[in-house]
């Protein structure tokens, strides 16, 4: 009988339900998807450092979990308080009936129960059925094999959202019938009497209210916006705080303050419905404030997440190109340590082979093989002379960096290299040097002594500097390349038989392109390549008193930990992303019908006085609209603004422009906040249709 | 020419086993500037009647001519149109916007016909004062008495200058005192500005402001009384006469 009731009571309620269901479901299987990574991703075949990565990445995520599952379980909360507050007549009529409270608990557990029940099976399905997807993306965005893959369900992932799902409506049922055990007949029949009433603000003090916070909102924007030298954490947190209030005191005066302008304009505030359809949302504003606002902050944290999240991919996709121009880099040196120094001594790549009897040029179609030297002389302090107390605070001990000897490479080598790069080449004359630095804090120093001549003296020889600017780029190709600096010389001052002279070889670099023509090929180039540089690296015959260090890096590696960690910022962001952006329209769409619920005896009013079904749906659409787009277009104003204190903070990690992250994060938005806005005005304009 | 005709109008509700028929061939002609009361008991058929009229409700069978046309054809946008431009409204519950001021809900019934800002101004401040609602136009439908809210209601039905204006039960929900204003008010519109009026009512004092009454029982016209010269006073015991008959029909049948 009971389930009878409940199974009655949720068709007919389906209207205001249908929203709150579909809701459940995404967030059950959004939940599934992610939570199933792991299982997803054992028949993939890939390398270990990949495994690892997506290891790393479900760890992420389960942690991330928690937190998701703590504003799904908000949500539902929400919703189910909200739906229950809708029921309350009905309650009433139970109870007139007769019905013990405990019954009516039952009743609700009942339903709990079953849009519980249903929410899980139906999400879980389509989580199931969307994770494989999520597999091929995975595989594709690690490069992975799926020849071995098949249709995988993850039991561990099952297990974890029906405990998650299951704790949070055993939250609801708990609630509920602690609400149930409280209410009084009384209350529950005048519930609806009471909720026609209208809270009307004075518009004036609306108008006033809105100039103030916006003042105090854009004080806010203009401390992480422009002021971002003088910003400390107190500080963030000051702005972030007046940002919330002034976004609050702004929804409880928006309608207000709209609502004014709009009358002042006679011929738009009379023509046809807008009177109706600006009273409508205002009223529909000044009730929500509160939700309004935490849907605005939570959008606003949404395009941030996301947008970081794009960023940051966009800029490792963007930096494997850029600075990483070539396949494989590598470098050699010995050092003789002579009582606790050490100093560097004559190393070769190619004697080291050639010991072993092979040759690592034999894989390499293109390729460069140099020296860096040494002057004994010649070291950072000498250089930049009392600037080095300027770098104090970004070395440990700048003191002993002073001390370290600066690199130097031939001109030749050095147009070699860029040329293999494909980067610009320089000339010089033959008293010049150049230096080429890309360290930011450097860089500047750098700048500030060349502002003016600045003569340096190596291995007997005076040079001139032969620009004014520091020439920016890389030696050593990273994902994050950091070149503190590198002096370019004329050939002619270098001979390596002029030890006397304190010239030093410091290491022998070896950088080249495979023989190869695909992605295959490169890879099974490199393996070989590697496994000879172990090989030869591995077994040199060791002296006494010398050390030996050896490098590698690869376009391949360097490939694969940019995409581990662009892969976790994805999946985080979206992940998040997905669920707020859920949480947000499910929010609205369920205050929106049931406004619209309420609202029915408004339109068969106007439908009375013979208003055009058109002009109703434009109403409709009208109303939805601004409802959906006021908490948007706030919190992309707060997005712009802490995007910029974002910016600010990544521009010295990323590189790369902020369009494409930015259109996929709108594409984001759009497609899930937008999609749940046109459920809504669907929803609503069958909800309003004329009943015949 | 009459400016309302009803020829044979049927209303049945129900399926072939159980047919109900709520108007039972009812003929009728209201002319141009009359005031008529439709009374009956409850179940009697006078609402459905009206809302046939109002063309809110489908006649089964009959036409209803409202100036040549037959408003029984009308269908979608023209029927909008139609009850846009010819009708005017008073409900029992008042049906008032509660998000709007009176002036609000006075003007959005021009602003829908697509009239300019000013001369809406100008038409609700008139029809106000006729309604003597001028102080209240401000005020929303929650700060207002009933009386007050049913002669807004009033005036957003007649500010447009409907051909008809029709009343349902217009006085259900108000006391005495505010019952007579409004009736007075709606007498003063049928005097002085020639309104037609159609009011269905089953309140005796009601119907005795009204320049002709039909009487209806069982979805059929029972009786019909016109006032022609008498006073209102006269025509009420006229009214109350024909009612007891109508009564004494339903003791009998008891």
């Amino acid at each position: 009988m009971l389930f009878k009731i409940s199974m009655s009571n949720i068709r007919k309620s389906m209207k205001d339900y249908a929203i709150y269901f579909f809701t459940l479901i995404i967030g059950v299987a959004v939940f599934y998807i992610f939570n199933a990574i792991e299982s997803q991703t054992a028949f993939l075949n890939m390398n270990e450092d990949r495994r690892e990565m997506i290891r790393f990445l479900t760890t992420a995520i389960s942690g991330v979990s928690v937190f998701v599952a703590i504003v799904l379980g908000l949500l539902i909360v929400y919703a189910s308080r909200f739906l229950m507050k809708r029921r309350n007549k009905e309650f009433a009529l139970y109870m007139m009936l007769g019905m013990s409270k405990w019954k009516i608990s039952a009743l609700l557990l009942c339903e709990t129960v079953i849009i519980g029940a249903g929410s899980l099976f139906v999400g879980l399905l389509i989580g199931v059925g969307l994770s494989q997807i999520m597999s091929a993306v995975v595989a594709n965005l690690f490069e992975a094999d799926m020849s071995n893959y098949r249709f995988t369900v993850s039991a561990s992932a099952i297990v974890k959202t029906v405990l998650y799902f299951g704790i949070m409506y055993v939250v609801v049922i708990i609630r509920s019938g602690f609400v149930i055990s409280r209410c009084r007949l009384i209350t529950l029949m005048n519930s609806g009497k009471r909720s026609e009433k209208i809270t009307m603000k004075n518009t004036w003090v609306c108008m006033i209210v809105f100039i103030l916070s916006a003042v105090v909102l854009s004080y806010a924007y203009y401390m992480v916006g422009w002021n971002q030298w003088n910003l400390n954490t107190d500080k963030i947190i000051t702005a972030i705080i007046m940002g919330a209030v002034a976004t609050f005191f702004i929804f409880w005066s928006v309608a207000g303050m709209l609502l004014r302008v709009i009358m002042s304009v006679k011929g738009v505030y009379h023509k046809g419905l807008n009177s109706f359809t600006f009273r409508q949302i205002s009223s529909k504003v000044n009730t929500t404030v509160a939700s309004m606002t935490v849907i605005c902050l939570m959008l606003f944290l949404t395009i941030c997440t996301l947008s970081t999240a794009f960023i940051i991919r966009n800029s490792m996709n963007e930096q494997i190109e850029k600075n990483f121009p070539i396949d494989f880099f590598a470098d050699y040196g010995k050092t003789e340590t002579i009582d606790g120094d050490e100093y560097p001594l004559y190393s070769s790549i190619d004697d080291e082979y050639s010991q072993k009897g092979l040759d690592i040029r034999d894989e390499f179609s293109e390729y460069h093989n140099f020296h860096v030297y040494y002057d004994r002389e010649f070291t950072l302090s000498i250089f930049i002379g009392d600037a080095i107390n300027d770098l104090n605070g970004y070395f440990e001990s700048f003191e002993s960096a002073g001390k370290s000897m600066e690199p130097i490479m031939k001109l030749s080598d050095y147009n070699a290299l860029m040329k293999l790069y494909g980067k610009k080449t320089i000339e010089l004359k033959e008293n010049e040097y150049a230096l080429c630095a890309s360290f930011e804090p450097m860089v500047d120093i750098y700048d500030r002594l060349f502002s003016d001549k600045h003569e340096i003296t190596l291995f007997g020889n005076t040079l001139a500097n032969h620009s004014h600017h520091t020439i920016k780029g890389y030696i050593a190709p990273k994902i994050q390349p950091i070149n503190t600096g590198m002096f370019i010389v004329p050939d002619s001052i270098i001979d390596e038989a002029k030890e006397d002279e304190g010239l030093l070889v410091a290491a022998d670099v070896f950088a080249g392109n495979y023989k190869s023509s695909d992605k295959k090929e490169t890879e099974k180039i490199e393996k070989e390549v590697l496994e000879k540089w172990k090989n030869v690296m591995g077994n040199i015959m060791g002296e006494e008193n010398v050390g030996y260090s050896y490098y590698t890096n690869t376009r391949i590696e360097a490939a694969n930990s940019a995409v581990g960690v662009s892969a976790l910022v994805t999946f985080l962001g979206l992940y998040i992303g997905f669920v707020f952006l859920v949480s947000c329209g499910a929010i609205l769409a369920l205050k929106e019908l049931s406004e619209s619920v309420d609202s029915m005896p408004r339109y068969t009013m106007l439908r009375k006085l013979g208003v055009e079904e058109k002009d109703i749906t434009k109403s409709i659409f009208l109303q939805t609209g601004i409802f959906f787009l006021l908490p948007l277009l706030l919190a992309c104003l707060h997005s712009y603004f802490g995007m910029r204190l974002g910016k600010f903070g990544l521009d010295m990690v990323v590189v790369g422009s902020f369009t494409k992250p930015m259109f996929f994060t709108a594409a984001v938005v759009v497609l899930i906040y937008g999609g749940y806005f046109l459920l809504t005005f669907f929803g609503s304009k069958s909800i309003v249709k004329e009943q015949k | 020419m009459s400016l309302l005709k009803l020829e044979n109008v049927e209303k049945y509700y129900g399926n072939k086993s159980s047919l109900t028929k709520a108007v039972d061939n009812i003929s009728f002609d209201v002319e141009k500037g009359e005031f008529t009361a439709i009374m009956g008991a409850s179940g009697s058929g006078k609402t459905t009647l009206l809302n046939c009229i109002s063309t809110i409700d489908r006649v089964t069978a009959g036409h209803i001519y409202l100036e040549d046309t037959d408003i029984t054809k009308l269908k979608g946008k023209e029927l909008n149109k139609f009850r846009r431009e010819k009708l005017g409204f008073i409900f029992q519950d008042f049906n008032l916007m509660d998000t709007l001021t009176a002036y609000e809900n006075i003007a959005l019934a021009l602003s829908i016909q697509k009239y300019s800002a000013k001369d809406i101004d100008k038409a609700v401040k008139t029809v106000a004062q006729q309604l003597d609602i001028t102080e209240v136009l401000s005020k929303y439908p929650y700060q207002m008495s009933g009386g007050q809210k049913q002669r807004v209601a009033s005036a957003r039905a007649i500010v447009t200058n409907p051909k008809l204006v029709l009343a349902d039960e217009p006085t259900g929900a108000l006391d005495s005192k505010s019952s007579k204003l409004l009736l007075e008010r709606l007498s003063f519109l049928n005097h002085e500005h020639d309104a037609t009026i159609i009011m269905v009512t089953h309140d005796s004092f009601s119907a005795s402001y009204a320049s002709r009454v039909i009487f209806i029982k069982d979805g059929k016209v029972f009786n019909e009384i016109n006032r022609g010269a008498d006073t209102r006073k006269v025509f009420f015991n006229k009214i109350i006469d024909v009612l007891t008959l109508l009564g004494g029909d339903v003791s009998d049948a008891l």
